[in-house]
């Protein structure tokens, strides 16, 4: 287990900014289009964090267009360019999975004093 | 002539002629490739493996390297293998597995095999032993299709008919039903190199490989 756990070592990135659940995110992600690459911006609620070292994952939550969009990212992954942190949120829950039957005014979160 | 199998069986290229190691299954985890993308990964410790047994064709009939893997006590060798790896002038080993080899690869007595002879990028066959299931049903150990679960079925997971009153009046032999599942020699093949970390005798293999962790593994090229 652990020379598994030194192979996953070598993957973890560093300075990558502090976040949990209900944060408000802007998740800088590389993408590449027909062999040109060019940095796509993901903003929204982060609902979800997954796993741990090397294999973590968080899931960006957010309305486009009135529709509900969600995209997974591995935190470690070499095409996140950058990710900054917009609100702090305030929420009792690990998982946020209630704001899918949300709409509007009832999806917000209480943002977190400091 | 027997009728049936026509084909020279001779002449069928033995699978697992080349190089080949023995190792052990450390575990799955996944890496980053070099165009950023996540490849799920086995970790295997292969090697250092010794020959202790040179086939050859002149003495008997086929060509092929026995290797020996594994840290063992010396009290726990029993007197034959002890009499067996003295004659190669080998330590003992725990396990000892024989592959073929191509012609024209020499192999000495008491060599070292390491994991130094795979390159990343290389496509190997992964040979292991599946996980044990203990007794299934034809659903899961065959892949029957089984009933209909609701609608006054009373049919759900069985095999159905296993033959006929008159003719032939007997199960034929082989017939699939249900019985021990797993613990079967399974071969993963053409899986693909991507590390090879000959300080730690580290082989990086892209997939999932046969059987639990520390499962005894056959690994060579494809």
């Amino acid at each position: 287990m652990n020379r598994i756990r030194a192979i996953e070592q070598q993957q973890l990135r560093e300075g990558l900014p502090e976040f949990s659940v209900g944060d408000t995110v802007k998740v800088m992600y590389k993408v590449v289009e027909g062999g040109r690459e060019r940095v796509q911006p993901f903003q929204g609620v982060v609902i979800k964090r997954h796993g741990a070292g090397a294999r973590e994952t968080f899931t960006v939550r957010k309305i486009s267009f009135a529709v509900g969009v969600e995209r997974t990212f591995p935190v470690h992954s070499p095409k996140i360019v950058e990710i900054d942190v917009i609100t702090r949120g305030k929420v009792r829950r690990a998982k946020l999975y209630y704001l899918r039957d949300k709409i509007g005014k009832a999806a917000r979160i209480k943002e977190k004093r400091a | 002539m027997r009728r049936g199998r026509t084909q020279d069986r001779t002449s069928v290229k033995v699978n697992g002629m080349g190089k080949a190691i023995l190792g052990r299954k450390l575990g799955m985890t996944q890496v980053w490739s070099d165009d950023d993308k996540l490849i799920p990964v086995t970790v295997i410790e292969a090697g250092p493996c010794v020959v202790s047994q040179v086939r050859t064709i002149e003495r008997d009939g086929y060509r092929a390297i026995q290797l020996a893997y594994g840290d063992i006590k010396e009290s726990k060798v029993n007197k034959p293998m002890k009499g067996h790896f003295d004659k190669a002038r080998v330590e003992p080993k725990r396990y000892v597995r024989e592959v073929p080899v191509d012609e024209g690869e020499e192999y000495k007595l008491g060599q070292e095999v390491t994991v130094a002879i795979f390159e990343p990028g290389a496509e190997v066959h992964v040979t292991g032993t599946s996980k044990g299931k203990g007794f299934q049903g034809v659903m899961k150990r065959h892949n029957y299709r089984g009933g209909p679960g609701g609608h006054g079925s009373h049919f759900h997971r069985e095999p159905g008919s296993i033959g006929q009153a008159s003719t032939p009046s007997r199960v034929f032999k082989g017939l699939k039903l249900p019985g021990r599942m797993g613990g079967d020699t399974v071969t993963v093949r053409n899986l693909e190199v991507v590390r090879v970390d000959a300080e730690q005798n580290l082989l990086l293999v892209k997939g999932a490989v046969p059987g639990g962790k520390d499962g005894l593994l056959t690994i060579r090229t494809a």
